[in-house]
């Protein structure tokens, strides 16, 4: 890991410290702690059932604190929770996407609780995840592949500095992940964050990636 | 950022949109509403003066519980799919979308039930005076029973088959909705004034309109935890 005071000098925008979590009787985070700067990548990984995604929903806010503190901006999240939400894009396991809805009305009504968007905008994003021949299919109709490509479109369209993914290139081909890491890494460029919970490092060597391993 | 109203106007036209896409689950409570009140006379008597006697009733329990069979669609798909946990991290007032997806969910449930009302309701021998009271009385009723049918849908929708929970939890509180409004129907089939039992189902209704949405809201933020 490079020192975070030599290669990012700004202050860190997310800061998570000394989060604990227990799950029934099990305790599941034990005291993690971790901070991101604009245009860092933090992978978070481990074995399955470690707590990964436990640890995005505390992150985005799902989940209540048992102990520990999150901060963004430096102001902890419940004293802030609606602006923080406003700057947090989040993918789950799930795609949210209505299965009667086509592609297009999914995204419409789900970036509109964000901000304004125009159809022509949407289709844009279609194409460039590839999928713009599935624009006007209801989602029910899609590969699994293709409605990750359109979930990630409403990632991408939301339009947020934080990202908060969880196994984002689940049922994605190569050709899809490699599209999907050209995304994360202009995201990062602009001065975004993103969280991710993966099994396979995206964006291998490049300066700004971190991983935290979770035991 | 969306306008409350505008926030408001995108749930009710996805909420119409997808009712539309799948009609023939929509109209299942109307459906069961019909068929509960036909079964009456059959099972009692055809005597339209012993129907009389009990048409009050009759047609609000029917419209209660198919009020509450409707429910079951009311949050589910949205919580299955993710919708609700994005709604949850929208930064948005989750009261009013809920608030919102419940009043689309009365317009497609209770308002065909309301409209079908007298013709049910002459069906077990209602007079034709007491229509008014029987439709009025069904809409602001069905707009409590939605309410509160929503706040604890919000809270079992986690619940692994929580219907039968759901009904426990709910029919309790819907008592004295069910008592007023069919003491109004049946005070007005006796040309009584019914100007009491109407204006407490209309203060039931504003209280829950005004304090159920926040209720919904922190409902369903405690289901989505899991």
């Amino acid at each position: 890991m490079p020192d975070p005071a030599v290669s990012a000098p700004i202050e860190p925008l997310l800061d998570v410290s000394d989060l604990h979590l227990w799950r029934g009787e099990r305790h599941l985070l034990r005291g993690v702690s971790f901070s991101i700067r604009a245009g860092e990548l933090l992978q978070i990984v481990g074995p399955n059932g470690v707590g990964k995604t436990s640890l995005l929903r505390c992150v985005a806010g799902l989940l209540p604190l048992e102990s520990g503190d999150i901060k963004w901006c430096n102001r902890p999240l419940s004293s802030n929770r609606d602006a923080f939400h406003q700057q947090l894009a989040y993918l789950a396991h799930v795609n949210a996407l209505k299965a009667d809805l086509t592609a297009l009305e999914n995204l419409h009504y789900s970036v509109s609780l964000r901000r304004t968007i125009t159809q022509h905008e949407t289709r844009d994003m279609l194409q460039r995840l590839q999928v713009a021949e599935c624009a006007d299919l209801p989602v029910r109709a899609m590969s699994a592949g293709q409605k990750r490509r359109v979930a990630i479109a409403r990632i991408l369209l939301t339009q947020a500095k934080l990202w908060v993914l969880d196994e984002p290139i689940t049922n994605l081909d190569t050709a899809g992940i490699d599209l999907f890491e050209r995304c994360m890494a202009e995201h990062l460029d602009k001065g975004g964050l993103i969280v991710t919970a993966a099994h396979q490092l995206l964006l291998r060597g490049r300066p700004n990636v971190r991983t935290l391993e979770l035991h | 950022m969306p306008s409350l109203l505008q926030l408001t106007l995108l749930v009710v036209g996805r909420d119409l949109k997808l009712a539309l896409r799948h009609w023939d689950q929509i109209i299942q409570p109307l459906i069961f509403f019909i068929v509960v009140t036909t079964l009456f006379p059959l099972a009692i008597s055809p005597e339209l003066a012993e129907l009389r006697r009990i048409s009050a009733g009759v047609v609000w329990v029917a419209a209660m519980l198919a009020s509450l069979l409707a429910l079951e669609s009311l949050f589910r798909t949205d919580v299955e799919d993710g919708t609700m946990e994005q709604w949850t991290l929208a930064g948005q007032p989750l009261s009013l979308m809920l608030l919102s997806k419940t009043v689309t969910h009365w317009l497609l449930a209770g308002l065909p039930i309301v409209l079908m009302s007298p013709i049910v309701g002459t069906a077990l021998g209602m007079p034709q005076s007491a229509w008014g009271v029987l439709a009025g009385s069904l809409a602001l009723g069905t707009g409590c029973l939605s309410i509160l049918g929503a706040i604890g849908t919000a809270l079992t929708v986690a619940v692994r088959r929580g219907n039968v929970l759901l009904a426990l939890l709910v029919l309790p509180l819907e008592m004295p909705v069910l008592i007023f409004g069919a003491r109004a129907v049946d005070l007005s089939m006796h040309g009584e004034a019914v100007a009491g039992p109407l204006n407490l189902l209309a203060a039931m209704l504003l209280l829950f309109l005004s304090l159920g949405p926040f209720a919904m809201a922190a409902a369903m933020r405690i289901s989505v935890e899991n």
